[in-house]
C-alpha cells in the first residue's frame, strides 16, 4: 500500500496560509480578486492582488458533502435547481457564510471572469457584480469550433491591454511589467512540472491515481505563477519518481488503468478511489486537471503577456468536440488504459454535451466506456446504488476483455 | 384584403414552416440557410442571394436527439438537433451558430459532426459594452460574409448588403408598430395571432412578410382595442412558441401587451444605421439593442431594461416563462424578481420542460395569477 503522498501536508499548509493571507489582506494593504478557474491569473501576481478561486471554494464545498443543501438554499432564492451547484454553492456562501473556510471566502475588491470555461461563469459573475458592487472584467475568448482566428487572437491580445489597465485603474498602481516577466516564467515553469506530475502515471504501476491529482491541483489552479508553487510541484515530482523507481503504485495491485472525463464528483471522491481500487483499477489519468497544462505550447516564456490570449483561448473546454475527443485519444494511448469513465456533470453543460459524440469519436480505440450521471458538488443529483452497479458491470467488460487479449 | 385572410396566411406559415420553406425553395431556386439565435446577421444571407430562416425545433419526439445531448438540455437545442437528424430540414443547403450559450455551442459541434451542411460557426464576443469588444464584433461579421460567399460561391456586393439592410429594417419597423399597437390598444390583434406574425416573419420571404404586414397594419391603425380594461401582461423569457399561451392569458382577460423573448422582440428590435458603413452598422444593431442573457451589456442590464418596459408598457403582470435547463435565464431570474417585488409588480414564473409545450398545471398556475391581478 502507497500510502498517502507525503507532500499532501505541504499543500494543506500553503493553501491554508494563502487563506489566512486573504483574509487579512486588507491590513497587509493587498487587494483581492475574486477570479474564474481559467481565468489569467498571472497579472494579478504581478501587481500583487490577492486571487481567490470561487469554483475551487465549490470544490470544497462539494468535498465536505455540503453542497446539496447549500443548492437549496440558492434555489430557495428563486434559482433553478437545473444550473450549476458552484455558483449556487458560492452564491449561497456569500449569503450565509457557511463555508469550509471559517468566514467564508474574504470579500472581493474585484471580480475577473473569463467564458473560456463556460458561459455560466458570465451570469455568477454578474450576480455577484451587483452584490458586492465592485468592478468586473470579463476576458472573452472566443470559442474554438475548428480554427482559432486572426480576429480572434487580436481580440484576446487587445484585451489583455485592457485587463492591465483595469487593473491600473482599481489599485491605483502602475503594471509592473519587469514582476510580470518574472511571473510568466514561472507560470510556465509550474505548468511543465505539473504536466511532469501528471505524466509519471504512465508508469505501470502508477504512483498516483487522477484522486491525487484533483487535490494536488489547487495550486496549479490558485497561485501559479509564484515561487511557492514551483517548489511545491519540484517536492511532489520528486516523490512521484522516487515511486516509480521503487515500483510503488497508487492502487494495491493495479490490474486495469482507467481514464476519467470532466470535473471530479467532489462528495463521492473516496467511495469512488475505494470502489474503482476493489477492481484493481487506478483511474491513471484525466482530462480536468490536464487542462492546467494542456497549452503550454502556445506561450512563449519570453513574452508571456503577448502570448497568453492564445493559451487560455485554447484550453480543453473551449474547443470543439472533435479536438476533445483527439485530445482523449492521445491519453488513451499515453497512458494505455483499458476504459474510459465519464463523469456526465448535470452542472456542466459544456463539459458533458458531446460526451455521446466524443464516445462516436473514439470507436477505432475499441474502448470500453462508462458513463456516470451525477453533479461535481451536488449529491442529490447521485444515487450510489446506481453508480455501484454500472462501475461494476463495467468493470466486469474490462475484466473480460483483457483475459481474451 | 380582410384581415381574417391575412392572419391565415400568417398563420398557415407560422404552423407548417418547413413546409413553406421547402416551397419556397423550389419556387425561389435560393439556397435555404437556417439559423439557430436571434443573433444571426441575416442581412449577409439575403444579400448572397440566399434565404434566411430560424429553426424551431418542431419536433415532437427527441429520440434522435437523445443519442447526442444528455437530457438536462434544453428542449430548443434538442429539438433543433432532432429537427436535423430526422430530415425534417433535409432542403436546408446550411445553418448559422451564432455564439450564444454554452448549450447551442455544443450544437454546433453535434451538428457539424452529425449533419451534412454547409456549416457556419459565427464567434460572436460574449461582452458587447467596450471598444474591443465592438472592433472584435465587426470582424467577425466580415469573416461571416466571406465564409457565405466562400460557401455559396457568391459575391456579396455593397448594394446587395445595403439592400438586405433596408429590407431588414422595413421588416423590423412594421414588427415594431404591431407590437406597439398591440401595447396602445391591447386586444387588437389576438395574442396568439401576434406570436403566428412573429414567427411566419422569421420564415417567410422577407419581402412578402414586409408587403402583408403592410396590408394588415392599414387595417389595424384603424380598428380599436379591447373595449373592457385589459389586464397588461409581459411575457419574459427565452422561447416561449405555442400560442395556447395566448389564449389562456386572454381568457382571463390578459393581453400580452409586450414581450421579452428570443421568439418575438429580441428578433426585430433595433434598427441598422443606413447612412453609417454598413457592417459597423449591422455591428452596431446587435451591440446596441437589448440582447439575451447570454451576452453582456453592463452587470444590471437585464434587470433595467425590464423595469423599462414595465413602465414603458404600463404592464400589470410579468410572466416568466423560462425553459428548464436554459442556464443564462434561470440567472437572471432571482434579482429580476427582486426589482419586480420593489415595484410592487405582480409576476409568476412558469418553467417550461418543452418550448412547444402547455400542460395542465401551467394552465392553472397561469389561470392563477390572472385572477389575482
Amino acid at each position: 500500500m502507497a500510502g498517502r503522498l507525503k507532500a499532501t501536508k505541504k499543500m494543506k499548509s500553503i493553501m491554508k496560509w494563502y487563506y489566512i493571507e486573504a483574509k487579512y489582506a486588507r491590513y497587509l494593504g493587498k487587494k483581492i480578486a475574486w477570479i474564474t478557474s481559467g481565468g489569467p491569473v498571472e497579472p494579478l501576481i504581478a501587481m500583487n492582488i490577492i486571487p481567490i478561486y470561487p469554483e475551487n471554494h465549490g470544490a470544497m464545498i462539494g468535498a465536505s458533502k455540503k453542497g446539496g443543501k447549500m443548492s437549496e438554499f440558492a434555489e430557495g432564492l428563486g434559482y433553478s435547481s437545473d444550473v450549476c451547484s458552484y455558483a449556487k454553492n458560492d452564491i449561497t456562501s456569500s449569503i450565509t457564510k457557511e463555508s469550509p473556510i471559517k468566514g467564508g471566502l474574504p470579500k472581493p475588491d474585484m471580480l475577473i471572469c473569463s467564458n473560456n470555461i463556460c458561459g455560466t461563469v458570465l451570469k455568477w459573475y454578474e450576480i455577484q457584480a451587483r452584490k458586492f458592487g465592485v468592478p468586473l472584467f470579463i476576458y472573452d475568448t472566443p470559442f474554438v469550433h475548428t480554427e482559432f482566428t486572426e480576429e480572434a487572437r487580436e481580440y484576446v491580445n487587445e484585451q489583455t491591454k485592457d485587463y492591465i489597465r483595469f487593473l491600473e485603474k482599481h489599485t491605483g498602481k502602475k503594471f509592473d511589467y519587469k514582476k510580470m516577466k518574472k511571473v510568466g516564467k514561472l507560470s510556465l515553469e509550474a505548468m511543465r512540472l505539473w504536466k511532469s506530475v501528471l505524466e509519471t502515471a504512465e508508469h505501470k504501476p502508477s504512483p498516483m491515481t487522477a484522486f491525487d491529482a484533483f487535490f494536488h491541483l489547487a495550486l496549479i489552479v490558485t497561485l501559479r505563477g509564484k515561487k511557492v508553487v514551483v517548489k511545491y510541484y519540484k517536492q511532489l515530482l520528486k516523490e512521484l519518481e522516487e515511486r516509480n523507481r521503487n515500483n510503488v503504485g497508487a492502487v494495491d495491485n493495479e490490474k486495469y488503468r482507467l481514464l476519467w472525463d470532466n470535473l471530479p464528483i467532489w462528495f463521492r471522491m473516496r467511495w469512488l478511489s475505494e470502489k474503482f481500487a476493489s477492481h484493481g483499477a487506478a483511474l491513471v489519468a484525466d482530462t480536468y486537471t490536464q487542462a492546467w497544462c494542456g497549452v503550454i505550447d502556445y506561450v512563449d516564456e519570453n513574452d508571456f503577456l503577448s502570448t497568453m490570449g492564445e493559451a487560455y483561448t485554447r484550453i480543453h473546454l473551449n474547443v470543439g468536440v472533435d479536438q476533445m475527443a483527439d485530445t482523449i485519444k492521445k491519453f488513451i494511448k499515453q497512458y494505455d488504459v483499458d476504459g474510459l469513465v465519464m463523469h456526465s456533470n448535470r452542472s456542466c453543460k459544456p463539459y458533458s454535451f458531446g460526451q455521446y459524440d466524443i464516445q462516436n469519436l473514439l470507436q477505432d480505440e475499441d474502448i470500453p466506456v462508462l458513463m456516470i450521471e451525477a453533479d461535481m458538488t451536488d449529491e442529490r443529483k447521485f444515487s450510489d446504488s446506481q453508480a455501484e452497479a454500472r462501475i461494476d458491470a463495467f468493470m466486469e467488460v474490462i475484466k473480460q476483455r483483457k483475459k481474451e487479449k | 384584403m380582410q384581415k381574417t385572410a391575412i392572419l391565415t396566411r400568417f398563420r398557415e406559415v407560422a404552423n407548417a414552416p418547413y413546409a413553406y420553406l421547402r416551397k419556397l425553395k423550389s419556387t425561389t431556386g435560393k439556397q435555404m440557410i437556417g439559423s439557430t439565435c436571434a443573433f444571426t446577421p441575416e442581412e449577409f444571407i439575403l444579400a448572397a442571394g440566399a434565404h434566411p430562416f430560424r429553426i424551431f425545433g418542431e419536433s415532437e419526439s427527441l429520440s434522435g436527439a437523445d443519442a447526442h445531448i444528455q437530457a438536462y438540455g434544453c428542449s430548443m437545442v434538442r429539438g433543433m438537433l432532432e429537427d436535423g437528424l430526422s430530415g425534417k430540414l433535409d432542403f436546408a443547403d446550411g445553418v448559422v451558430f451564432p455564439h450564444a450559450c454554452d448549450s447551442i455551442q455544443r450544437l454546433s459541434d453535434i451538428w457539424r459532426l452529425n449533419i451534412k451542411s454547409l456549416h457556419f460557426d459565427v464567434l460572436l464576443p460574449v461582452k458587447l459594452d467596450t471598444p474591443t469588444a465592438k472592433n472584435y464584433f465587426v470582424k467577425v461579421l466580415q469573416r461571416f460574409g466571406k465564409d457565405i460567399e466562400k460557401a455559396l460561391g457568391v459575391h456579396i456586393t455593397d448594394n446587395a448588403l445595403k439592400e438586405a439592410v433596408i429590407l431588414m429594417n422595413n421588416l423590423r419597423r412594421r414588427l415594431k408598430r404591431l407590437y406597439t399597437l398591440q401595447s396602445e390598444k391591447p386586444g387588437v390583434i389576438s395574442g396568439s395571432d401576434l406570436a403566428a406574425i412573429v414567427k411566419a416573419a422569421m420564415v417567410m420571404d422577407k419581402q412578402e412578410a414586409v408587403t402583408w404586414l403592410d396590408e394588415l397594419l392599414v387595417l389595424l391603425e384603424n380598428e380599436q382595442g379591447s373595449q373592457e380594461k385589459v389586464k397588461r401582461i409581459l411575457i419574459s423569457g427565452s422561447v416561449c412558441s405555442h400560442p395556447d399561451i395566448h389564449q389562456m392569458i386572454e381568457d382571463k382577460g390578459g393581453v400580452v401587451v409586450w414581450d421579452d423573448l428570443c421568439s418575438g422582440t429580441r428578433y426585430f428590435e433595433g434598427i441598422v444605421d443606413e447612412e453609417k458603413p454598413l457592417v459597423e452598422a449591422i455591428a452596431g444593431r446587435f451591440t446596441q439593442r437589448y440582447v439575451c442573457p447570454a451576452k453582456h451589456l453592463g452587470v444590471s442590464f437585464q434587470m433595467e431594461n425590464l423595469k423599462k418596459l414595465v413602465s414603458t408598457h404600463k404592464v400589470d403582470g410579468v410572466l416568466f416563462m423560462i425553459l428548464k435547463f436554459c442556464e443564462p435565464f434561470s440567472f437572471d431570474y432571482p434579482d429580476i424578481k427582486e426589482e419586480l417585488e420593489n415595484m410592487e409588480i405582480p409576476f409568476l414564473l412558469v418553467e417550461m420542460d418543452r418550448h412547444n409545450e402547455v400542460d395542465e398545471q401551467m394552465r392553472t398556475r397561469i389561470d392563477t395569477m390572472l385572477e389575482i391581478l
